[in-house]
Parts: C-alpha cells; sequence; structure tokens
C-alpha cells in the first residue's frame, strides 16, 4: 500500500523557507510547509501562488452594495411605494446607509468564506493527521511535505533528498 | 506612528515579550489556561454572581414579555427611557475590539497582539447585548423581524428613510462582521488547542471549531490576507456603527437630538468607554491568570493614553453641544442646555462631566498611567461616566422639549434596574466562559512575534 508522502521536520522558520526553495529547486512541485504561524516568504518558496482573496473581497462588496441598492430602489419605488411628506421615491441620499452596510458585510463574508473554500476548509481528515509529530505544527515546529504523487517523485530520491536538507526528523506519511 | 518596532524593543523593562519565552512554552502557557488549569474560587465567586444577574435579566424579560414595556418608567414625554440609553452604552463599549484588532492592525501597532482577542470578544459580547435591547424597547418584540426585508405574505417593506431601519442593517452587519473577523483570527489557535487537547472532548470540540486548520504556507498566505482586507473594511464600519446610531437621534428635530456634532462625538465616546471596558477587563485577566508578561504595564499605559486623548474628544463634544446652542440662538435648543445643567438631572450632567472629563487628567501623570489601581478604578468611572452620558442624551433631551405643557419627569423603575444590571451580569457570564474555552490571547500573533523579536 502506497503511503501519502515524506514529511520533514525543521527547527526554525529560516530552515523550513530555505528547504522548500531547494525542494522547488530540484524540481519537486507539490510541495507544501506548515508553520505555527505565518512564515514571511515561505509562500512564494513552495511555488506558485496566486493571492484571489482581494478579487473575491471586491466581488463581495459590489454585489452586496449593488444588491442592497437594488432591494431599496425596488421596494421605496416599483413594490411599496409611499408619498413621504412630497420626497422622491427614488430618494437616494437615504439608501446609503443601508448600500454601504451591505458593501461591508458582502465583502467581509466573501473574505471569510472565499478563503475557507480555496484553503479547502473545513476539512477535519487530512492523512498528515495521522503523523502523531504533525501536531507540533501547530505548537513550535516547522514542516516540509512532498507528496508521493508528485511527478518528479521517485520514492527513494525524496526521501534522499528530503535526508539531504538534514531535518529533525524524516516520517512517512500513510494515506 | 511613534511606536516603532525598533523602539519597542529597546526601551528598558518594556519590550513586548519577556525573553526566555519559546515558541513552545508561549502555546502551552496560554492554552493551558484553557486546557489544564482548573477554576479558582475567583471564577466561580464571579461566574456564579453573574450568573444570578443574568438570570434576573431573563426574569426581567419574562415579566416584560408579559406585561409591556409599562414595567420601565417610560411614559410620554420620555418614551425612551434606560433600554435606548443601554443600547447605545453597550454598542459603544462594542467598538474597542474592532479598534483595537482593525485599526490597530492597519497602523501596525504591534502592541495590541496581546490585547485584541479579548478586545474582540469583548466586542462580540457588547454589542450582542446592545442588540437586544431596542427588541425589547419594541413593545411588541415578536415583530421585531418586521425590520427585516423579505417578501411578506402583506407586501410590506421597511421604511428605508428611517435611522431605525439603517440602524437594525448597522448593527447586524457590525455584529456579523465582528463575529466572523474574531471567528477567523481565532482558527489557527483552536487548531492549537486540538493538537494540544488533553481529552477527546476538548480534542472533538476544537478539532470541529478548527475546520481542520493545518497552517499550510498557502493557507496562511490566503488567511493572512482576507484577515488583513477584513480589518480594512471593520475599519470604516466601527465608525458608520456609532454614526448611524446617533442618526437615530441626530434625524429627529427634538432640541439635544437634532445636532450635526452627533456623529463624530458618538464615536469617540463609543472608543472612550471601550477602552475604558478593556481595562476593566485587562486588569483582572491578566492578574487571575498570570499573564503579566503578555499584557504588561506597556499595555495598559497605552490603553490609558488612548482614554486621555478620546477623553478630550468627548469633551470637545459635550463643549460644542454647548456653544452650538448658544450660537444657533434657538431657544429651545439654550433652554435644553441650561435645563441640563441646573434642571432636575443636572446632577448626572455634573457627575458625568466629573467621570469623563476631569477624571481622566489624572492620565497626564505618568505615576498614575502606570498604577494599575488607579487605571482600574479610572475605568470603572468612566464606564460610569459614559452611562451617565448616554442616559442623559436620552431622557433629558425628551422630558423637556417644547411646550412646557407635555414636559414630564422620567424615574427609572426596579426593572429598569434589573435590565441594566443584568445586562452587566450577562456580558460578564459571556466574558467568563469565553476565558475558560478559549484562549484569551492569540496564541499565533503572539509566536509570530516572538520570531519578529529573535530575527530582528
Amino acid at each position: 500500500m502506497t503511503g501519502y508522502g515524506l514529511l520533514a521536520e525543521f527547527k526554525t522558520a529560516e530552515d523550513l523557507v530555505e528547504a522548500a526553495r531547494r525542494a522547488r529547486a530540484a524540481g519537486y512541485r507539490r510541495v507544501e510547509a506548515y508553520s505555527p504561524f505565518p512564515v514571511e516568504g515561505l509562500v512564494e518558496a513552495v511555488g506558485s501562488y496566486k493571492d484571489r482573496i482581494p478579487l473575491l473581497t471586491l466581488l463581495g462588496g459590489i454585489v452586496g452594495g449593488a444588491g442592497g441598492y437594488f432591494m431599496q430602489w425596488y421596494s421605496a419605488v416599483v413594490a411599496y411605494p409611499i408619498d413621504q411628506g412630497g420626497r422622491p421615491y427614488h430618494s437616494w441620499p437615504a439608501f446609503i446607509p443601508v448600500t454601504f452596510e451591505l458593501a461591508v458585510l458582502g465583502a467581509a463574508l466573501a473574505a471569510f468564506f472565499g478563503m475557507l473554500a480555496l484553503n479547502g476548509l473545513p476539512k477535519l481528515y487530512h492523512p498528515l493527521f495521522n503523523v502523531p509529530e504533525f501536531e507540533l505544527a501547530s505548537r513550535s515546529r516547522f514542516f516540509l511535505f512532498i507528496r508521493y504523487d508528485d511527478r518528479r517523485h521517485d520514492a527513494p530520491g525524496a526521501r534522499d533528498f528530503l535526508a539531504s536538507l538534514q531535518p529533525l526528523r524524516l516520517m512517512e506519511v500513510p494515506r | 506612528m511613534a511606536e516603532q518596532p525598533s523602539a519597542t524593543t529597546t526601551a528598558p523593562g518594556e519590550v513586548t515579550l519577556p525573553s526566555g519565552y519559546t515558541y513552545t512554552s508561549v502555546t502551552d502557557k496560554i492554552a493551558n489556561i484553557v486546557l489544564t488549569r482548573r477554576s479558582r474560587w475567583p471564577w466561580f465567586l464571579t461566574f456564579s454572581i453573574a450568573l444570578v444577574c443574568m438570570l434576573a435579566f431573563f426574569l426581567a424579560c419574562g415579566v416584560l414579555f408579559i406585561v409591556g414595556p409599562g414595567i420601565w418608567g417610560i411614559n410620554i414625554p420620555v418614551a425612551w427611557g434606560y433600554a435606548i440609553g443601554n443600547f447605545v452604552w453597550w454598542i459603544g463599549i462594542g467598538h474597542a475590539g474592532t479598534f483595537i484588532s482593525a485599526i490597530l492592525l492597519l497602523l501596525r501597532q504591534k502592541w495590541r497582539t496581546s490585547i485584541n482577542r479579548f478586545a474582540e470578544a469583548m466586542t462580540l459580547f457588547a454589542a450582542g447585548i446592545a442588540g437586544i435591547f431596542p427588541i425589547l424597547h419594541l413593545g411588541r418584540p415578536w415583530f421585531f423581524y418586521w425590520l427585516v426585508p423579505y417578501p411578506d405574505a402583506m407586501s410590506l417593506w421597511p421604511q428605508w428613510r428611517s435611522p431605525l431601519v439603517w440602524d437594525f442593517f448597522a448593527i447586524s452587519t457590525y455584529l456579523t462582521v465582528s463575529l466572523v473577523f474574531w471567528y477567523m483570527g481565532l482558527i489557527p489557535d483552536l487548531a492549537t488547542l486540538r493538537d494540544r487537547a488533553k481529552t477527546r472532548t476538548q480534542q472533538l470540540i476544537y478539532g470541529l471549531f478548527a475546520l481542520g486548520w493545518r497552517g499550510e504556507a498557502r493557507h496562511w498566505a490566503r488567511h493572512q490576507s482576507a484577515y488583513l482586507l477584513m480589518a480594512g473594511l471593520a475599519t470604516p464600519l466601527v465608525v458608520s456603527v456609532h454614526s448611524v446610531v446617533s442618526l437615530d437621534f441626530a434625524i429627529g428635530n427634538t432640541p439635544g437630538y437634532h445636532s450635526t456634532i452627533f456623529p463624530p462625538y458618538f464615536v469617540a465616546g463609543a472608543l472612550f468607554s471601550g477602552f475604558a471596558m478593556v481595562l476593566t477587563l485587562a486588569i483582572p485577566l491578566r492578574h487571575f491568570f498570570g499573564l503579566h508578561e503578555f499584557i504588561t504595564m506597556r499595555h495598559l499605559e497605552n490603553c490609558a493614553k488612548v482614554l486621555l486623548a478620546t477623553g478630550w474628544f468627548v469633551a470637545y463634544g459635550y463643549l460644542s453641544e454647548t456653544f452650538m446652542a448658544y450660537y444657533s440662538n434657538d431657544p429651545f435648543e439654550i433652554y435644553m442646555v441650561q435645563n441640563r445643567m441646573t434642571g432636575p438631572y443636572a446632577p448626572v450632567y455634573w457627575a458625568l462631566i466629573t467621570c469623563n472629563v476631569l477624571a481622566p487628567q489624572i492620565m497626564w501623570w505618568r505615576a498614575a498611567r502606570r498604577s494599575v489601581p488607579v487605571l482600574f478604578v479610572l475605568s470603572l468611572v468612566v464606564n460610569m461616566g459614559m452611562w451617565m452620558e448616554r442616559f442623559l442624551i436620552v431622557v433629558s433631551s425628551l422630558h423637556r422639549d417644547f411646550l412646557p405643557s407635555a414636559w414630564g419627569l422620567f424615574i427609572p423603575t426596579r426593572w429598569d434596574w434589573i435590565h441594566l444590571l443584568g445586562s452587566i451580569g450577562m456580558f460578564v457570564v459571556l466574558f467568563m466562559l469565553f476565558i475558560r474555552f478559549l484562549p484569551a490571547i492569540s496564541i499565533a500573533e503572539i509566536r509570530e512575534m516572538l520570531h519578529e523579536e529573535k530575527s530582528s
């Protein structure tokens, strides 16, 4: 039965960044790096990453704001017009506060759920959780992981390569 | 800004984190408060008293639902009493959390790290409690959902020109965004708790809420990106919320309400009371849980400085209100100001000036800013002062508006007091549960700070 990949443990964030950079340089593509806090430069080291969160947030804000304004216009002009002291039905300045609030709401929800969706969360089971040492990833240690389905992956080579980075520990991750 | 990272580490005795801490020890120290530490008697005692107050609040709500708002002292002309004052007060307290988390994050004020988590929790609880009061005040609270625009069988829609509808959207958006912001920051820490869990129950519950967070580099990048954007969104939001609350008053033509200073004046008051509440909570928290190394004197001192500054904004608001009344030459506005200072509620006015304007001036002295008991007492004084301000805005303007034949007095009943004290009890209950079940300080951010200090 084939495993899921190989996991190497490092002591410092700098070691992990360096290891990830070398893994990419060696041609590995399915490289993942795990750290207990966001490490600067790590995401560039593990490979291509495009930040789509800002775009999603903008779209969420536009949908929320435009939808909110439309809802007010529709209800005040089309569905339920009330003559209130001779003011125009489409009294746009009064519609601004709700439009603003709904734009912020749409953007914030898009940022949060976009972050979860792009990260593939929630994902309560993951093969890495089978490795007991991996719990240190949320505490004090830094991990580099190379998946077996990496196209450059020939099992003994990957093990030798990771060992050459001199990790604290090298672990097999079962599927 | 004054606090450059280099300056923070060089000031003697004021480093942000004590040396000798490692990733493991900060993690364990904060996580163990939740995971292994047994509750001691101060916690149980506070929790029990607060629980009794909270139950009294529920009882009072039950009586209110059965009998109606007549159990309160409100009547015509003072139809807005404690419920609206409490609402404005609580929502104001609920502003500092977002201010600390969002605005100070954008300004790169690193010292916010140890206080943002519990300040956000404070925001959430205060805003939630605030949201209850207008509903209780409705008279027919079971119809509150009529504020929600939904395609109902009556073909009715909310009145978009009403600030009360704006308020509904502002508060519900603020609550939702605060909750999401808080939870997003909690996810990595929940993963830490899941991994450090001592029992199966802890592991299951924290594991469920951690959503399977693993701390992968791309996950962190997206998390940070979303967190920063959310901070950017929360910044105008926090300003908008109390501005909209103030429009509930300012749009009306009652003397004392109808004023353009209201939005900034309310926002400043919100930050003022919010920072006072941060101090009220931070001081016992660091004392009872031994968090002196994370919530340092420097944090308390910075809060005190913010308190002093926002106190002056509030003082400017008082001054401007008085000035504008005379400048407008409107007899009703002028009478309102005179009545506020010399009328039946004059003791409240002078008490609030003492609490909000005079008392904080002690913060000019460094010794006072660095004395924990002084800060604690002052934070309580400011909280009280701000409650009196909310009370005065609501009541003193209504009780003598235009025609003397329509004047009246508001005298709170015992139910008014039960609702006020009970809501404080509910706040304390929620906060006590929070510090027992969730990390009160962001562990991941402290680890990040430790890394930056080590590498700098």
